[in-house]
């Protein structure tokens, strides 16, 4: 009997472990760059909001169709003239320094994005000219005219909350120890190393969280990414080489996830920018950028490019995206055309230069379009040009082509605005025109999706017949993980969210 | 030797002022404008606005270079715009991994180069020889970007012996340390190995025919205290400014290997920022790593007075 019960010790020990072992999963994510200031006012990179996504709550999230799902918000409504947005707040909340979420709260960060040196969130809430506390768990907005893009801004970092008292106390300090509301807490950074979080157990759905901690590794080259991926060491990485993608899906030991992303790869050109514009025919004269566009086998691009990793596209949003307008489908390519209209506009081979980042999928994409042009003669020199330097010569207009990527934003309104409304920031090509203008501010105030659609196809119109971009293909967000993960979300933003993961034993 | 000592530190000094201004100077011929780039994807006008007078880009270049210099003088290297972090934080956080790199790499370096260079040298002719000559020339010509993914599929994904990348405090865990540092020293030193193998070589050669070689055989004495003793002594000393130097290079982070291995060394560090136009991280790592090769090149003089008695008069 002695015997039995001392044998009986071990596996009670065990038993008592089990739920400490089965709750001591780290997640190991591995990221394509290092992230920049993890404060939501003045974060600026795609990667900061992968980060951000397991660290700082939203008022709203975005769900796979892209649809505004409720987050710290629970519910909104509109005023009748489309200038107020009453937002009824999750009760319940705590940041992770144990501070109340309210209406307060929402408040004070509203007004930390539009006010703090040297935020990134301004122009995101521009529109927002007051915020009015009703009651703790009900804010107003009040905005200076009709903005409908702001439910979906607020579903990005101008929607997280950060806790006010954390933020008074650090001031511009606040990415060195950021204290959000999200399912994890931060930890530690040690740059171009480590960003550790861990759980925090007061979280409002902590039901939905499986992990003890979350570390993400910056590693920026895709090979050594997945060689971590393959040897274990990381559970989860994003942006995967497209060309590793059919080997790993005909090898099927690791679980792969593609989703066409919310932004776009085109070529902008110099139509109005500087006086550069008029010294060559592509920016002179729309017959010739029409001729170019047509020369562009769109479908070959992407697959010698992005190994077929990408969705042919010729508008701001993708063909599959509700907003796109199907009345001006991706035009086939079509040389004899191309020719005939070089012709007519008195160009048979025209030159210019095409300025491209040194990335190697840009670099790529220059060549191919090189080469497929040559065929309806046009003469392409390639430029390629350090990143810092290609943004500078295009906001000085010093190009006549530029190869640029968008990350996009959830609403069209982000992919459009900055980039086709007179003199905006994003407006390299330097299209300006007011019955576009005013179309965009219209779109702005239209909150019924059907009528918002039929604007932008309106302003596709305009548009696409200067070609101020050709837009040419919207790539998938890669990602490989391992099998035993599961519960991921194939959100378009391509962010992973934490909640809802499990890893199996 | 004192007075050769003080007037070597006499130098460093304005030699040190001389290099913080061409940093500074150099730096400003960087295309491209940092505000714009800093400011992300948004490119904000008012957050472009503010950006520059923060880094006091609207200023002339002297005073942007005394308003750098005179936080230099007290400890203040300024601060990351990218990521908010202090330099002297990001330096403090880097310099033990790049530190550690470099000695690791340098000792498989002089493990291998030196004693593969005296046997080239001695045994001139042999299968010896063109075995080490063999491996000089490979050890030159693989890339280490090439050699390290080889090594990572190989001795971490196919075997699974190695951690693929990352970087673990020897504080924290010595033996994950040392497992994560193998490959990336091997890498690193396999290079330097074959520079050493080449000029040990041919200084032993040079060395070995000399007269008071001749002498010391004629003495009678054995091979071996000819070579070890005798000729490898005075061999030394353009090995030492070869390896003083190599070193040097290595302190100043070696960017393809840390960023195959995912060290967060200085190599990374320095690559990013300027990339980033992070103006003060840069002008923070190029002063810490000049100063460093300054000491460096100061302890090869000095080690040159140990193995070279002729210079000690």
């Amino acid at each position: 009997m002695k015997s039995v019960t001392r044998n009986r010790w071990p596996a009670l020990l065990l038993l008592a472990l089990m739920p400490i072992a089965a709750h001591a999963q780290t997640l190991r994510v591995g990221l394509a760059e290092d992230p920049d200031a993890l404060d939501p006012t003045l974060a600026r990179t795609f990667v900061g909001r992968v980060v951000f996504a397991a660290l700082c709550d939203k008022l709203f999230d975005l769900d796979e169709k892209l649809a505004i799902i409720p987050q710290l918000a629970v519910g909104h409504e509109w005023s009748a003239d489309n200038k107020v947005l009453t937002l009824k707040l999750r009760p319940g909340v705590t940041f992770h320094d144990g501070e109340k979420f309210d209406a307060a709260a929402v408040k004070f960060n509203i007004e930390r994005h539009k006010t703090m040196p040297g935020s990134n969130r301004r122009g995101e809430l521009a529109p927002v000219a007051s915020v009015d506390v009703v009651d703790p768990m009900t804010v107003r907005l009040n905005l200076s005219a009709p903005f409908s893009p702001l439910l979906a801004q607020l579903a990005d970092r101008a929607g997280m909350m950060v806790s006010p008292k954390a933020a008074q106390a650090a001031g511009d300090k606040f990415s060195a120890k950021p204290v959000c509301s999200g399912p994890f807490k931060y930890v530690e950074r040690v740059a171009q190393d480590r960003i550790v979080f861990e759980r925090f157990p007061e979280y409002w759905n902590k039901d939905a969280i499986h992990f003890d901690k979350v570390v993400y590794t910056p590693i920026p080259d895709a090979t050594v990414r997945l060689a971590n991926l393959k040897s274990g060491q990381l559970d989860f990485i994003e942006r995967v080489a497209s060309s590793d993608m059919d080997k790993l899906k005909a090898e099927k030991k690791l679980k792969t996830s593609q989703i066409t992303e919310i932004g776009y790869q085109g070529i902008t050109i110099n139509i109005g920018k500087s006086d550069k514009a008029k010294q060559n025919a592509l920016g002179r004269d729309p017959r010739v950028r029409e001729a170019f566009e047509l020369s562009i086998d769109r479908q070959g691009l992407a697959q010698v490019v992005m190994d077929n990793e990408a969705t042919v596209g010729n508008q701001w949003v993708a063909p599959t995206n509700s907003y796109y307008a199907k009345s001006l489908p991706v035009p086939k390519r079509d040389i004899a055309k191309a020719k005939a209209l070089l012709k007519a506009a008195g160009e048979p081979n025209p030159s210019f230069t095409l300025v491209t980042p040194t990335t190697s999928d840009a670099q790529r994409l220059a060549l191919v379009v090189q080469a497929m042009t040559r065929e309806a003669g046009f003469d392409v020199k390639i430029q390629a040009t350090e990143f810092a330097t290609s943004l500078n010569m295009a906001d000085k207009g010093d190009f006549d082509a530029y190869v640029l990527a968008w990350s996009g934003r959830a609403d069209p309104d982000g992919n459009l605005f900055s980039f086709h409304g007179c003199k905006q920031p994003l407006n390299y090509a330097g299209y300006c025109s007011a019955e576009t203008d005013e179309l965009l501010k219209l779109s702005r105030s239209q909150r019924d999706p059907a009528e918002r659609k039929k604007t932008f196809e309106k302003i596709a119109a305009q548009v696409l017949a200067q070609r101020p971009v050709i837009y040419l293909y919207h790539r998938n967000w890669l990602w490989a993980y391992t099998p035993k993960l599961t519960g991921v979300r194939n959100v378009p933003d391509g962010l992973l969210r934490v909640s809802g993961l499990k890893l199996a034993p | 030797m004192f007075e050769f000592l003080v007037k070597r530190l006499a130098t460093i000094i304005p030699t040190l002022v001389f290099v913080s201004m061409l940093i500074f100077g150099l730096q400003q011929l960087l295309p491209g404008d940092p505000a714009k780039v800093l400011a992300g994807e948004e490119q904000d006008p008012t957050v472009i606005a503010y950006l520059r007078t923060k880094l006091h880009l609207d200023e002339p270049l002297p005073v942007r270079y005394a308003y750098w210099v005179g936080g230099v003088f007290k400890g203040d290297l300024g601060e990351s715009v990218r990521t908010q972090q202090p330099v002297l934080e990001l330096i403090v956080q880097k310099l033990p991994v790049t530190i550690e790199l470099a000695l690791l790499a340098m000792l498989v370096a002089l493990s291998i180069g030196i004693p593969s260079g005296i046997v080239s040298a001695i045994s001139r002719g042999t299968a010896w020889d063109h075995a080490a000559n063999v491996f000089a020339l490979w050890g030159l010509s693989t890339p280490n970007f090439w050699l390290g993914i080889l090594m990572i599929l190989l001795f971490s994904v196919q075997l699974g012996w190695l951690p693929a990348s990352g970087y673990v405090s020897p504080f924290e865990d010595l033996g994950a340390n040392l497992a994560s540092m193998v490959m990336p020293a091997f890498v690193l030193g396999n290079g330097i190995a074959a520079v050493l193998m080449r000029h040990t070589r041919s200084a032993m050669l040079q060395v070995m025919s000399s007269d008071y070689v001749r002498t010391a055989r004629a003495k009678g004495l054995s091979e071996r205290t000819v070579v070890l003793k005798h000729a490898l002594r005075n061999a030394l000393t353009p090995i030492i400014t070869l390896g003083a130097l190599e070193l040097g290079a290595l302190l100043s982070g070696a960017v393809l290997t840390e960023q195959v291995f995912t060290i967060p060394g200085f190599g990374k560090l320095i690559v990013d920022s300027v990339f980033n136009r992070d103006y003060s991280v840069v002008q923070g790592v190029v002063l810490v790593t000049a100063t460093a090769y300054i000491v460096l090149n100061l302890l090869a003089d000095l080690a040159y007075f140990l193995v070279n008695p002729r210079l000690r008069g």
